[in-house]
């Protein structure tokens, strides 16, 4: 029942540090922390020095980060408030600044929405998917967004269709398709598990 | 590229712009409007002396609204391997040529914040194009003109006309230097890169780029490299069994066009990808001229560009 090997699934490289960058700027969310932990020891050199750390605490975490001694280091209570920064931040930027992602699926999602309306190209932002698995699902009937999707069917939150959560995602939205699992017949629903823990 | 696809003109109009570059525009021999064209676009022109034919690629010029006629602009080089010499010694107007669809290879990335424009010499013609273009969408761009000297600068004047500011000339002979270095760093996050000319000024650019920390993916260039001569040997073609003889100035393809066979094609630039061919055994070491095989698949010398590089042996044989 779940579609996969669909090409518009993304793929993760991981936080390489890019050796040429004269400023890194990291939006880190939740256990990706760790990510930007080890990058900073892959870094080396100067990295900490010209290094704009964007953080949304997960548990226990946010002093490991503050201890890295970033240039800047800035924590948030909520992801609206640290895209909002995100976005002054690359208003703000020149080329040369490298943009790194880390956190749950939906978290470098939003980042990579945002930074593609400023013409930065997901292809050159590096991201590492640390934490839950849970998806953005974009309802093809009534367009709404539910959010923290941890199910292979999940129920819309606005039109409440029983939605089949699909691979195929789309960067603009920074959402995974969620089609009508009963289109075809009404009263049949296979059973729902988690599988995006 | 099927040769049944190419579109037949005659050159309508011929104006010298610059010192050695002239401007020719092509017309459709049936009427009819010609297929429209992005900036970055270009056309392989067929060109036929007796018993040589070149095919040269050119990029297109002028308005990309006006659907009636082609222009392009030609350097007469010194190194010529004859059809920059042909179109400018033997073709007036009048003259039958017939040309591909346009081709694009090197696009304008629309989604970028601010473009950045960067020409060296004949390199300019896909640059204006792409200027006029980001112009008309109202996108934010500057461009960087490095030329010889002002009786070499197509077009310098028409183009601070129309762009005022936004375009910056830097002449050798005035000792005027692009300040690339500064540049790169000025640009804000999101800005793309395209360059087009010699081909040292695009290894340049490229690679003073790359050390200001800019992404590969923000980085555009075109190179209509002309596939450089050399021994000449014969190449075996294991399919159909037949031996041709590449000569010291002709290309494989060319050798296979000859011969009256179609290989497949696009750029003829070895830049594209589409002629690229798995070797079956070569008696020397290849001379891989192509700027798409990665530095490893030239090394491992199992694929080769027909379009552009060569085999500094007797026999080369290709699964065609």
């Amino acid at each position: 029942m779940m579609v996969q090997g669909i090409k518009s699934r993304p793929r993760y490289s991981g936080l390489h540090p890019d050796p040429h960058a004269k400023r890194h700027l990291v939006a880190a969310e939740g256990e990706g922390a760790l990510a930007v932990i080890d990058l900073a020891m892959r870094a080396g050199g100067d990295f900490l020095a010209s290094l704009t750390l964007l953080y949304l605490p997960g548990e226990g975490h946010e002093a490991k980060l503050f201890a890295l001694g970033a240039d800047r280091f800035e924590s948030f209570h909520d992801e609206t408030a640290l895209l909002g920064a995100l976005d002054h931040c690359l208003v703000e930027a020149r080329m040369g600044t490298r943009l790194y992602a880390t956190g749950t699926e939906g978290f470098i999602g939003l980042v990579v929405q945002l930074a593609h309306r400023h013409g930065i190209k997901h292809l050159s932002i590096r991201t590492e998917h640390r934490g839950s698995l849970a998806r953005r699902v974009y309802c093809v009937h009534c367009k709404a967004i539910t959010e923290r999707v941890t199910t292979n069917i999940v129920e819309c939150r606005d039109c409440q269709a029983p939605l089949l959560v699909r691979d195929h995602y789309s960067r603009r939205l920074a959402a995974f398709m969620g089609v009508a699992v009963n289109a075809e017949q009404p009263d049949q629903i296979p059973p729902i598990e988690e599988i995006f823990p | 590229m099927s040769r049944s696809l190419d579109i037949r003109t005659r050159v309508d109009r011929i104006t010298t712009v610059a010192e050695g570059i002239k401007r020719f525009d092509l017309v459709p021999e049936q009427g009819g409007p010609l297929p429209c064209f992005a900036a970055g676009a270009h056309v392989i022109l067929s060109m036929t002396d007796g018993t040589r034919t070149w095919r040269n690629p050119y990029s297109l010029m002028g308005s990309q609204g006006d659907r009636s006629r082609y222009s392009i602009s030609v350097l007469r080089t010194a190194n010529s391997r004859g059809g920059s010499h042909f179109l400018h010694d033997r073709v007036s107007v009048g003259t039958r040529i017939s040309i591909t669809p346009p081709i694009n290879l090197f696009p304008l990335e629309l989604s970028g914040r601010h473009h950045l424009l960067i020409a060296g010499g004949i390199g300019i013609t896909p640059i204006m194009s792409m200027a006029e273009q980001l112009n008309r969408l109202g996108a934010s761009f500057d461009l960087h003109y490095g030329v010889r000297d002002p009786a070499r600068a197509a077009y310098a004047r028409q183009m601070v006309d129309q762009f005022g500011e936004r375009v910056r000339l830097y002449y050798d002979s005035a000792g005027a230097k692009l300040p690339l270095d500064t540049l790169l760093d000025q640009q804000p996050l999101g800005t793309h890169l395209y360059v087009c000319g010699p081909e040292p000024m695009i290894d340049w650019v490229l690679d003073r780029a790359e050390a200001a920390g800019w992404a590969a993916e923000n980085l555009h260039s075109e190179r209509f490299t002309a596939p450089a001569g050399g021994q000449p040997f014969t190449v075996r073609l294991a399919r159909s069994g037949r031996s041709l003889r590449v000569g010291e100035q002709e290309t494989i393809l060319e050798a296979i066009e000859a011969a009256g066979l179609e290989a497949p094609h696009l750029c003829r630039g070895g830049a594209c990808g589409h002629c690229e061919t798995e070797v079956l055994s070569a008696s020397g070491p290849l001379l891989h001229q192509d700027h798409f095989l990665t530095t490893e698949q030239h090394r491992a010398g199992r694929r080769i560009m027909i379009c552009v590089s060569r085999c500094e042996g007797a026999e080369l044989v290709l699964e065609l």
